[in-house]
């Protein structure tokens, strides 16, 4: 066959195209392909793909697609977190003349794969997922504004996480750091895939992120249950409201970001060239317009889970509601003017950068209240230390602590000696994993036995939480120290043996939150072996007091056989205090959308058309398009999109409920 | 802020979500707007009309935003009644997110070339 | 759906909707169609900022003067008001229920809409055709994609109407598609909206340059 033929065909993918010289990479490819074909065999010898198929890839549930974002955030923090582990392996190993165990073309890889796997496969996931499953619940809604819409957003999602992890077997990925400054990522210096598969990964799972943030505004715009007005609605609620209107406000702006440095690497345009006109500075100043308010769409989340968690576990309304209201909505908008913090030193002057700085100190006034807020919610009250109040305090701790050396960086003079130091990164390692993370672990605890009727394990939470805490500690407080000495981010080797000393206790730490993610794992396998015991029938374990608990645990299809009514900030709260009767008669059949598999296929042809594009194959990239095309259309003239819960079922459903509550008293 | 969507909503089920309508004589009304309003900047800088080129660009830039103005009010039919004033407050927003990433590109970028590029002007071409 | 927020005269608390209506079908796309609107608004906007910083830099290439055409301009500028004013016939006769006659208007927008794409194209074609190529410089990649930009979402316009004149053809004025039609037009009109920042920033003040 000529080269020609071949190369119509198969592009620029060739055998050498396959990391075979890899040692490092071909034994992970052999643990991934037994452990996916094992788990592919069990599955079919299980036949369970008619069930996932029809109950879960096609379902259009916000609480399914929820877990399914949970699970997606998980699988990926595994991945994510590999390639931390092999970084500080690496950094406590290449001292003395050593090389360590990773050459530089792998490890500039891996630490770009880090970061954007970290950030847009795990906290966004995370983040999500929580926010699909608990948002309609909290606002005593039935599902989403657009549940098809969901879906295709999940898999979108799903999409881009899969050109990723592709990128490891096919190829390779940008070795460029997580945000690809050009001129680095231009075609010139970056001739590979790799820039690409970070491209296209991002751009399609960038459109589902997007379209799940309008999704999730107009559910809370308009569908809140009666009597719930804005400001009766729980804070997760209003933190999810302001970061869906961060995320639709930003998200363009790497879309077009990316867009044009993919005009520039595929068309030759000079937009982030050094000649031609082109600045590569007005690429980094436009992706960190996306950037800076990228973190508050991480965090504003987690300051909604420890609301909910601080007051449900002190058993005490939420101090000062007014104003964490108010302090998110602030948050939101200084969110988007303080991004030019992340390049004090490209030199734009005194002038704009004490504008910067000083916008940039302002964030920690209202992120100081919240702090407050929670304080005084815990002053007096009966706190109870289970897990989810656990990871809160650890957040409050760990927060104030990475707040304090962000605002150090927000000083400019500060920040031109601790620019792109270690210090920066201990810096947003300790808000993001304090603060993000820790959040998503108290989301994940706290509304567990929601999802799935038993609670998690507290034997292993708890072990998986000291070693989360301490790990972290001794990973990250060395950082400090050493950005403090100077060394910057991203080296590989290091001459001088003096350091050597704190990437080792870095790297103790970084196994101990390794021990940290496996107690997790079996936590829930524990857990579900143990789902008799942890068993909750009531709904409500934590005595908690916002609408979610006021349903079956998990709930029923339609979430809510009667919509409820609210009263008061803490509407189920009030409802148990006033002597809230559970109706049991009367139910009507409750109007659903059906289950749909579109979304999944056009985010496949999407996947597909990415791959084509990573690799030149054209007629991939056209096919699929065309694909994209028909399939979007058809869909369209699919007018029945909804059925009808028929009464009986909603009875048969809420006297299951009925006899199950009994029992337990 | 809104109150209570549902309570608003209550008893106008048939009625298009409160979406405001035009009529032919508000298009008409629009359109014959737009077209002066697009036909003077066209004219002023064809022409030269104006002594100055400064004068004619604020000049243009003014005519810009009332046109955008007219269309937003005859063709999109906003006001601050349809959704309980959500896509009022969208736009306002949005409007903000607009102002702050123009002109804070344009701020920051121009400190970045006279601070980073002394030679970018490239005098004597063009 | 007619609901007692506050206790009922027993003084008993409502706590639920016991007869309860479900939405009407659609109840949330207009709000959601029109947060979509703003996102583009930004996609918009930030290539606007590209063309605001770059676009001066010609690269010893040509500049706006040599290259602008301000009458073809103003033709394909009155061609996408004049489909704004058709469409808007199309929603007040779709409105009186004539389902023939708004698919005319629909028909006249898509022509209209269709020249536009047409003079930009051939515009685009000239340039290029004398060296302006989006490569030759910074300024000229701006406006390429800007303008573009533009072009090609005025081209899913245009593939999204003619979907819905068949739609319209096979399932009548029903509701589902009065609200299609709808939200083609808050589009439509945006689209509009756009191009009074194009032609007032990338063609009248680029000639004034």
């Amino acid at each position: 066959m000529s080269p020609d033929f071949l190369k119509l065909i198969f592009g620029r993918l060739t055998i050498e195209s396959l990391p075979l010289h890899e040692p490092i990479v071909v034994g992970t490819f052999a643990v991934v392909a037994t452990g996916g074909l094992v788990m592919l065999a069990g599955l079919t010898y299980l036949r369970l793909w008619g069930y996932l198929w029809r109950e879960w890839f096609t379902s259009v549930d916000h609480k399914r697609i929820g877990i399914m974002y949970m699970i997606l955030g998980i699988v990926m923090l595994l991945r994510g977190f590999a390639d931390a582990l092999m970084m500080r392996l690496q950094q406590a190993l290449a001292f003395g003349g050593s090389e360590g165990y990773l050459n530089a073309h792998h490890y500039d890889q891996i630490f770009t794969a880090h970061g954007v796997i970290m950030i847009f496969f795990v906290a966004m996931p995370l983040v999500t997922g929580l926010m699909n499953y608990v948002v309609p619940l909290q606002i005593g809604a039935r599902d989403v504004s657009f549940p098809f819409l969901n879906n295709f957003s999940f898999w979108m999602t799903v999409g881009g996480a899969v050109l990723v992890m592709a990128s490891l077997f096919i190829g390779e990925f940008a070795r460029t750091g997580w945000l690809a400054y050009p001129p680095l990522s231009n075609i010139g210096y970056s001739p590979d895939v790799g820039v690409d598969y970070y491209i296209w990964g991002l751009q399609v799972a960038g459109v589902g992120t997007t379209l799940s943030g309008i999704n999730l505004i107009c559910t809370i715009v308009k569908l809140r249950c009666p009597g719930m007005t804005m400001m009766k609605m729980p804070v997760f609620t209003w933190t999810s409201l302001c970061t869906n209107v961060l995320i639709v406000a930003s998200f363009p702006v790497l879309t077009v970001v990316l867009a044009l440095l993919t005009l520039d690497r595929y068309v030759g345009t000079n937009f982030f060239t050094n000649d031609f006109g082109g600045s590569p500075m007005m690429y980094v100043n436009l992706i960190w317009i996306w950037g800076h308010p990228e973190v508050y769409i991480l965090v504003l989340p987690a300051f909604g889970i420890f609301s909910e968690v601080t007051s449900t576990f002190s058993g005490k309304r939420l101090f000062g509601y007014t104003s964490m209201v108010y302090a998110t909505v602030v948050i939101t908008i200084l969110s988007y003017l303080v991004w030019l913090h992340h390049f004090f030193t490209m030199g734009s002057g005194a002038s704009v950068n004490s504008f910067f700085g000083i916008t940039t100190m302002i964030i920690s006034i209202p992120t100081g209240a919240k702090m407050f807020n929670w304080l005084f919610t815990m002053y007096r009250g009966r706190i109870r230390y289970e897990l989810p109040m656990l990871w809160t305090i650890a957040f409050m701790l760990t927060f104030v602590l990475g707040g304090m050396t962000g605002v150090l960086l927000a000083v400019p003079p500060a920040d031109f000696v601790l620019h792109n130091s270690l210090f920066l990164i201990a810096h947003f390692h300790n808000v993001i994993i304090g603060g993000v993370v820790f959040g998503a672990f108290a989301g994940i605890n706290y509304w567990f036995p929601k999802a799935f009727g038993f609670k998690l394990d507290p034997f292993w939470g708890k072990l998986s939480f000291w070693f989360w805490v301490t790990g972290f500690y001794l990973a990250f407080m060395p950082l400090y120290v050493l950005g403090l000495m100077g060394v910057t981010r991203r080296l590989r080797v290091f001459d001088d043996p003096s350091l050597q000393i704190w990437f080792i206790i870095a790297g103790i730490g970084a196994f101990l939150v390794f021990l940290g993610i496996l107690s997790m794992l079996m936590q829930f396998a524990v857990s579900f072996l143990k789902r008799e015991q942890l068993k909750d029938v009531t709904g409500d374990p934590w005595d908690a007091r916002t609408l979610e608990w006021a349903t079956s645990s998990p709930p029923p299809d339609y979430n809510f056989a009667f919509t409820p009514v609210v009263h008061d900030n803490d509407a189920w709260w009030d409802m148990k205090r006033r002597g809230y009767q559970r109706p049991l008669t009367g139910f009507k059949p409750i109007h659903m959308p059906s289950s749909t598999g579109t979304g999944i296929i056009l985010a496949g042809l999407a996947t597909a058309m990415g791959f084509g594009l990573i690799w030149y194959i054209w007629w991939l990239a056209a096919l699929s398009f065309a694909g994209l095309l028909v399939v979007g259309i058809g869909h369209t003239f699919n007018y029945h999109r909804d059925f009808d819960i028929p009464a009986d079922d909603v009875i048969r459903a809420e006297d299951a409920r009925t006899k199950l509550l009994a029992g337990a008293k | 802020m809104s109150t209570d969507t549902h309570a608003a909503h209550a008893g106008d089920h048939h009625h298009e979500d409160g979406h405001a309508h035009g009529t032919f004589s508000t298009y008409m009304l629009g359109f014959v707007l737009s077209v002066v309003l697009t036909a003077i900047p066209f004219w002023l800088v064809m022409s030269g009309a104006l002594p100055s080129k400064q004068i004619t660009a604020l000049v243009i830039m003014a005519f810009a935003v009332v046109q955008i103005v007219v269309h937003m009010v005859y063709f999109l039919h906003m006001n601050t009644t349809s959704e309980n004033g959500w896509t009022m407050m969208a736009l306002i927003f949005t409007i903000v997110m607009v102002v702050i990433a123009l002109s804070g590109s344009l701020w920051v970028m121009s400190h970045l070339n006279s601070n980073m590029m002394p030679m970018h002007e490239m005098t004597g071409m063009k | 759906m007619t609901v007692a927020v506050h206790p009922t005269q027993s003084g008993e608390p409502v706590f639920y909707v016991a007869d309860e209506h479900p939405h009407p079908e659609g109840y949330s796309t207009s709000l959601g169609f029109w947060i979509y609107l703003m996102s583009d608004c930004l996609i918009f906007a930030i290539l606007f900022a590209t063309f605001g910083v770059l676009g001066g830099n010609y690269a010893a290439g040509p500049a706006p003067k040599d290259l602008f055409e301000l009458p073809l301009v103003a033709v394909n500028t009155s061609m996408l008001l004049l489909s704004s004013i058709t469409y808007g016939f199309a929603m007040l006769t779709m409105q009186q229920n004539k389902v023939a006659q708004t698919q005319v208007w629909l028909a006249i927008t898509g022509l209209f809409g269709l020249a536009f794409i047409g003079i930009e194209l051939s515009e685009f074609a000239h340039m290029i055709h004398e060296g302006a190529t989006p490569q030759r410089s910074a300024f000229l990649s701006a406006f390429f994609t800007l303008v573009g930009t533009h072009g090609l979402h005025v081209s899913c316009g245009l593939i999204w109407l003619v979907t819905l004149m068949v739609q319209v053809q096979k399932f009548g004025l029903i509701e589902a598609n009065r609200r299609r039609l709808m939200c083609l037009s808050m589009f439509w009109h945006f689209l509009d909206v756009v191009w009074i920042g194009v032609f007032t920033f990338v063609y009248l003040l680029g000639v004034l340059r």
